[in-house]
């Protein structure tokens, strides 16, 4: 309805509080909601419910115990956390020229279990999209195929979730012998299946009509907000730090950056559906071109990294591309071994801080699909 | 960047029209013209030094990546609403605001990026311990709004002009500002004992 003529209606301004437990928000977020009938008018986010302040427990870690720290930010997509901190630590060294060498095999191992990640954790954002619009098959999918994926990380490395993989100079133990088999099938049996995701909701009726046209974020509101990852990209901006400042071996790659046009929440939602089938593409080439470099034998995927690990003095700003954006770090290193500031500039925290712009004017019912479809992660946003 | 994006706005501007060539890492590393060309248009009073990596003793370097440029505190809204609009520099989005404590000094650093050429420069403004006050510049790049205010319950530094500095992570009242190195824990809040 034009503003104008709900103003002719106006109502009296009602206060609703969203959450903190509301099973739409995604995790510990209160919505302070200012509605005018069913339209909300202001919603304001409170954050802060899982903070637990990881810079300053930072500032008294060793480099090396920071990282399991840095896996509980993002805990559904941890190892891109990790990979981000490693090679920001690593580049300290290396601007100090200092240079760690990575192992051949870590780098691709880490391009590997950061596109697996990547693929977790678009499964989860599609599951319970699909519960926030009202669509509950979806989920279990979602879920199912996600638990192969978590299936490969417990064998590499013990853990499903909160990983300690990556690690300062490499990864810190050799893939399982028959680990690019077990990928392989699974690669095989998940791009159909991506198919049937798109069947199941991406083209359904009921869908579309809850997302699109809803919750439009154009491309120049979106780069002010500082929006990036899928968020961005679902706005028609294609950027992608693995394309545009590829770090470990990603310029090996060929992947297309896939993009929105209206910028709803359905490109949104697209955008991750899309880059699933382009994780997939790099998954095939990493697994080849380790095959054909003769990896598969090589034992070494750790470099030579002497006991403590003290980079030298100095500030850096080092980002990478996760599931949810860019993921900033920046470390200022006193040349001791534990750092003086880590500061994280979490995706989620930029995207969720333009919430009082995208929702003004919309639906109640609307909100829930606007939140959904930003795909954010309490634990990231409070740190 | 296939896509041009037409202005409504001063607060929203975004340039996306590519003009120099990609260069292979991704990021221009010429930090020295930037420099020299935000000194040159505002001066050494206002630029005041370019902080670099040292790395003439390899035992012991120093890492400035990016290199920060030092700008004095009351002008950096006046400095960042010129390198966000100027031709060659259009750095229109700002990655991270972050806030350091170093002992007598509060800093607090600006990354920013241009999508359009390419290049990141960090700016640092340095304010005194016992009277932390920074212009905000919000009204240049909205995403500085939660990251300012992130910084001040964090590390106590005011944002002068700011829309709405209220707390954003910490809980309301908290005492202190916890990413400061003295700080310490208060005993009670609101009645309850911390840790509790």
């Amino acid at each position: 309805m034009p503003t104008t003529e709900r103003k002719a209606f106006k109502s009296e301004d009602m206060v609703l509080s969203m959450g903190p437990q509301h099973p739409s928000t995604h995790g510990v977020l209160r919505l302070e909601l200012r509605t005018d009938g069913e339209v909300v008018e202001l919603a304001t986010p409170h954050i802060g419910y899982l903070h637990r302040n990881f810079e300053k427990h930072a500032e008294s870690v060793p480099y090396p115990g920071i990282i399991p720290y840095t896996d509980r930010m993002d805990y559904v997509a941890a190892m891109n956390n990790e990979l981000g901190f490693c090679l920001a630590v690593e580049a300290l060294f290396d601007r100090g020229g200092k240079t760690i060498k990575i192992p051949e095999k870590a780098q691709y191992i880490r391009v590997i279990v950061a596109e697996m990640n990547r693929i977790a954790s678009h499964l989860l954002a599609f599951g319970t999209y699909g519960l926030d619009t009202g669509a509950f098959t979806p989920f279990l999918y979602a879920f199912r195929d996600r638990e192969t994926v978590l299936g490969l990380f417990e064998e590499i490395c013990g853990a499903r979730l909160l990983y300690n993989y990556i690690r300062i100079g490499g990864v810190v133990k050799d893939l399982t012998p028959d680990f690019h088999h077990k990928l392989r099938d699974f690669l095989d049996y998940f791009e159909p299946q991506i198919d049937v995701y798109n069947k199941l909701l991406t083209d359904n009726m009921i869908f579309l009509g809850r997302t699109r046209g809803v919750g439009v974020f154009t491309a120049e509101q979106a780069l002010s907000y500082g929006w990036s990852g899928p968020n961005l990209r679902g706005s028609g901006v294609k950027w992608d730090l693995r394309k545009e400042e590829p770090y470990c071996v990603y310029d090996r790659f060929d992947f297309d950056v896939p993009i929105g046009v209206n910028g709803d929440c359905w490109d949104r939602y697209k955008v991750r559906m899309d880059e699933m089938g382009e994780s997939v593409r790099i998954l095939r080439q990493a697994l080849d071109q380790m095959e054909e470099r003769g990896l598969l034998e090589d034992t070494v995927v750790m470099a030579k990294v002497r006991g403590t690990i003290r980079p030298p003095a100095g500030e850096i700003y080092s980002r990478t591309e996760t599931p949810r954006g860019d993921l900033g770090y920046f470390i200022k290193s006193d040349a001791t071994d534990t750092p003086e500031r880590v500061k994280v500039r979490s995706p989620c925290f930029t995207a969720l801080s333009a919430m009082e712009e995208i929702s003004r004017g919309c639906l109640v019912g609307d909100l829930i699909a606007i939140i959904g479809s930003i795909d954010i992660v309490l634990g990231e946003i409070d740190r | 960047m296939s896509k041009r994006v037409e202005r409504t706005s001063p607060a929203v501007q975004v340039r996306l029209d590519v003009r120099h060539p990609a260069s292979t890492t991704g990021v221009s590393v010429d930090y020295d013209e930037i420099y020299e060309h935000l000194r040159g248009r505002f001066g050494t009073e206002v630029v005041l030094e370019h902080v670099q990596s040292d790395l003439t003793d390899p035992k012991k370097p120093i890492v400035f990546d990016p290199p920060q440029i030092l700008i004095r505190p009351d002008t950096i809204a006046e400095v960042s609403a010129f390198i966000r609009d100027d031709d060659g520099l259009q750095m229109g989005s700002l990655m991270c605001v972050s806030s350091l404590d170093r002992g007598d000094v509060l800093s607090v650093v600006y990354h920013t990026h241009s999508m359009g050429l390419r290049h990141r420069a960090a700016m640092r403004v340095d304010v005194v311990r016992s009277d932390p006050v920074v212009p905000t510049v919000e009204q240049i790049w909205p995403t500085a709004n939660w990251h300012e205010r992130e910084a001040h319950d964090l590390m106590g530094i005011v944002f002068e002009g700011h829309s709405d500095l209220r707390t954003l992570i910490l809980p309301e009242g908290w005492e202190g500002h916890p990413l400061r190195k003295d700080y310490k824990v208060q005993e009670y809040y609101r009645g309850m004992r911390v840790p509790y």
